[in-house]
């Protein structure tokens, strides 16, 4: 059974979101949950992303995702009416919702896609929400619309000042924890060196700080360990165990490592699918 | 160098021999075993083919005359199924092999797979009275081979099990593998409605991810599935039962009456040692994966999933898992491929004639040594194990006598890989999304003989209750969960 794109829009330059066709995964997932997807049956690679939303009527899921390599280029010249031959899940551990207080939801890049549901379940249950959003550029930044909706207090960020304010993340995220209410907990959800670095800030003041993780996987049920990370000095699987982590007793520097395991190889795919792509705009 | 003329002309005067009734249990002991035609060691190196080629008419016939034809036949006692061995290997001499293949089917439903995969010498071929009688198992008659010739032959691709008429009753199947592919045509043999639901985007467990391709065509398996389709069982794929559904939810919501649970054993075990999360390091799950199921082996060429570019690997073990991971490794380039094996090669648990082939195509074997901690450069990636060696002391509860570190020996082998091979666990999806179901200490589902579990209607069988095993043992738990379903289903409509 395949699973037909529904619609789909471009975000930003290279960020793309999809309704794409998956009853039983639209029926079950929970905040913080992901799907494994491959394109085809018989080469494509699988991939995860976070789901970013759902709708069980219609049996859809929203998937978000950034041009990187080849098969999120490939997804991203999937067309409406277009196909994915496999979407597995829901899976992961869903998301432990509960009304904790003020919460800060630290967004950076393609992270504010499986953020959303999160912090719009946390509002759900109570709490507060101050929502942290940073991208690169303007032009980069995702959902902002989506996340003023449900935050108390919104703050945006872009690296080169285009947009927001001039700033990482990490500089709001710090100022937030120095308020004479301290928050109760903090999500952040972006690149690893973006979630090393909240961390930091957060340890420096106790604040308990729930990270997702975006490890390599390749089965995603438990099966393989090719998603493994130290954690409080032991091994843990992301798919099964997570993704979702308590920040503070995550390897970082390690995760990096593993995530840059196949640098040349995915780097060799993606010149050789633009460069197949370029051909077949020849032809025509 | 036997030439095939040669061979011919030995098996026409054998069968002279024979149709007179004049052939003395003598004269089949004089006749050679016949070695199974395999791909060049050299060549197949660099290629992912079967290695073996599978024996001619001419080699299958000669191999079925050396059968003493036992009257006892101790090789059925040794076949987890209890094939009639003696018989369908009398239909073969006697050149009926329809009739050969009719025999093995009605204990066997994957002769293909089991020909190849099973570990014959342990099993039937261990009590051949022939094998016995040379005081050597690999002259026994070569049952395994013989099987896969009448499999081979594909002479029933279109026949299709009967099935009885539908009794409307929903059993689930949760797993592709062995055991669920036989339980799944056995129930639906019966006539009830059988879905098969697996997490992966494609059927076969372990025979599809696991086993590679040059001991295992994926072709074959595709074959049995194709049949159970042609049967009538509905196959869902990428459905991860604990998570998609629940087992409780495809009873009480979804109305299916039975469930066989047959998820295999699919958590891989590390070894606990420093720098075991380096990058280089696999565990054997995720390196055959990425290579059988995903195809890394065509990187470059049409397939996404890379995989790691080795030039010196250490594969951790010394099962099959582990000859697999190393010979796939030869396959995908790597220079030096070590198999570090902690016992001696008498206590390894892979098939005899896998770790001959091992041998053949170059991969070193490393007796007696374990690795103690994984060493990394400033990028984390694997450099060298830092292994000690071991002595063997007293035999454990397992009987084989136990390695014992030598303190003091330590010493590093360089390499670039490491693949940890030392055995997989239950996977604990089901046991963390199902109350209620009884397991052991380590993982396993708790069953009965017929393989029921503390749950009414739920039964399981295979590597998720006994371990990691093999195929042949899954398929005959399969079988017997299967028979205890249709009883348990029969009697639930009597009642209604």
């Amino acid at each position: 059974m395949s699973h037909r794109i529904v619609s789909k829009r471009q975000l930003s330059e290279d960020v793309f979101t999809a309704e794409v066709e998956a009853p039983l995964v639209a029926k079950e997932r929970k905040p913080g949950q992901f799907v494994i997807i491959s394109i085809n049956n018989e080469y494509s690679e699988r991939i995860p992303l976070t789901i970013a939303g759902a709708d069980p009527e219609k049996g859809t899921i929203c998937l978000i995702w950034q041009r990187v390599g080849k098969t999120t280029a490939e997804m991203a010249d999937l067309q409406q009416g277009g196909e994915i031959a496999n979407v597995t899940g829901p899976l992961g551990k869903p998301t432990h919702i509960e009304n904790f207080g003020t919460v800060v939801c630290v967004g950076g890049g393609i992270g504010n896609a499986p953020l959303l549901p999160i912090a719009k379940a946390l509002k759900e249950a109570g709490n507060t929400i101050i929502s942290i959003l940073g991208a690169r550029n303007k032009e980069l930044l995702i959902l902002e619309d989506e996340f003023a909706k449900i935050s108390d207090e919104l703050i945006i960020t872009t690296d080169d000042g285009s947009y927001g304010r001039k700033a990482l993340v990490t500089e709001p995220l710090k100022e937030v924890c120095q308020r004479d209410r301290k928050p109760d907990l903090v999500v952040a959800i972006g690149p690893a060196i973006m979630m090393k670095f909240c961390c930091e800030v957060t340890r420096q003041f106790g604040i308990p700080t729930q990270v997702s993780l975006n490890t390599i996987m390749v089965d995603a049920t438990g099966m393989c360990g090719g998603c493994r990370i130290e954690y409080d000095g032991q091994p843990k699987f992301v798919c099964v165990d997570g993704p979702e982590f308590d920040g503070h007793k995550v390897d970082f520097d390690l995760m990096m490592k593993r995530l840059n395991a196949y640098k040349d190889q995915e780097q060799q795919a993606y010149e050789q699918y633009k460069k197949h792509k370029c051909k077949i705009g020849l032809d025509e | 160098m036997v030439t095939d003329k040669e061979r011919q002309e030995l098996l026409q005067q054998l069968l002279k021999k024979q149709k007179t009734g004049k052939l003395k249990p003598a004269e089949r002991y004089e006749i050679p075993p016949q070695d199974m035609p395999e791909q060049d060691p050299i060549e197949r190196r660099a290629n992912v083919n079967e290695v073996a080629t599978g024996y001619t008419e001419t080699h299958a016939r000669l191999e079925a005359m050396r059968c003493l034809q036992c009257k006892k036949a101790p090789c059925i006692k040794g076949c987890p199924v209890q094939i009639r061995i003696q018989d369908f290997i009398a239909a073969i001499s006697d050149g009926d092999f329809k009739k050969a293949l009719v025999i093995i089917k009605e204990n066997s439903l994957l002769p293909a797979v089991c020909g190849r995969v099973c570990p014959q010498e342990v099993q039937c071929q261990q009590t051949c009275t022939v094998g016995l009688k040379f005081k050597d198992p690999t002259k026994a008659v070569s049952i395994g081979r013989l099987e896969r010739f009448v499999a081979d032959l594909d002479q029933d691709n279109e026949s299709v099990p009967a099935v009885a008429d539908e009794t409307g009753v929903k059993v689930a199947v949760i797993g592709s593998g062995p055991g669920g592919i036989v339980a799944a045509a056995d129930t639906r043999r019966a006539g009830h409605d059988v879905t098969i639901f697996e997490a992966f985007h494609k059927t076969g467990g372990v025979l599809v991810y696991g086993i590679p391709e040059f001991r295992l065509p994926k072709a074959i398996v595709q074959r049995e599935i194709d049949t159970l389709t042609k049967m009538g069982v509905k196959i869902v794929c990428n459905f991860v039962v604990g998570r998609t559904r629940t087992i409780e939810q495809l009873m009480k919501e979804d109305g299916f009456d039975a469930v066989y649970i047959g998820v295999g054993a699919g958590l891989p075990r590390f070894m606990g040692i420093e720098g075991e999360s380096l990058v280089g390091v696999y565990s054997a799950n995720e390196y055959l994966t990425r290579a059988n199921l995903m195809k890394a082996y065509d990187f470059g060429s049409g397939a996404d999933t890379p995989i790691a570019r080795s030039r010196k690997v250490a594969v951790i073990g010394g099962g099959n898992v582990a000859m697999d991971s190393a010979r796939t490794a030869v396959r995908l380039g790597a220079e030096k491929v070590y198999l570090v094996y902690r016992r001696t090669e008498k206590e390894m648990p892979a098939r005899i004639e896998e770790v001959h082939h091992a041998k053949e195509e170059g991969i070193e074997f490393h007796i007696l040594q374990s690795p103690k901690r994984v060493i990394g450069d400033e990028n984390s990636h694997v450099t060298a194990i830092e292994c000690l060696k071991y002595r063997l002391g007293e035999p454990d509860e397992s009987g084989r006598r136990r390695p014992l570190p030598i303190e003091g020996s330590e010493f590093q082998i360089e390499v670039d890989t490491v693949i940890i091979a030392i055995g997989n666990s239950a996977n604990p999806l089901i046991r963390q999304t199902t109350p209620g179901l009884e397991f052991n200490k380590w993982g396993n589902i708790v069953v009965d003989e017929n393989c029921k579990t503390s749950l009414e209607g739920v039964y399981a069988g295979g590597d998720i209750v006994l371990g990691a095993a093999t195929v042949i043992l899954a398929m005959g738990q399969g079988r017997i969960a299967a028979a205890a379903i249709n009883d348990y289903l029969a009697k639930k409509k009597q009642k209604s």
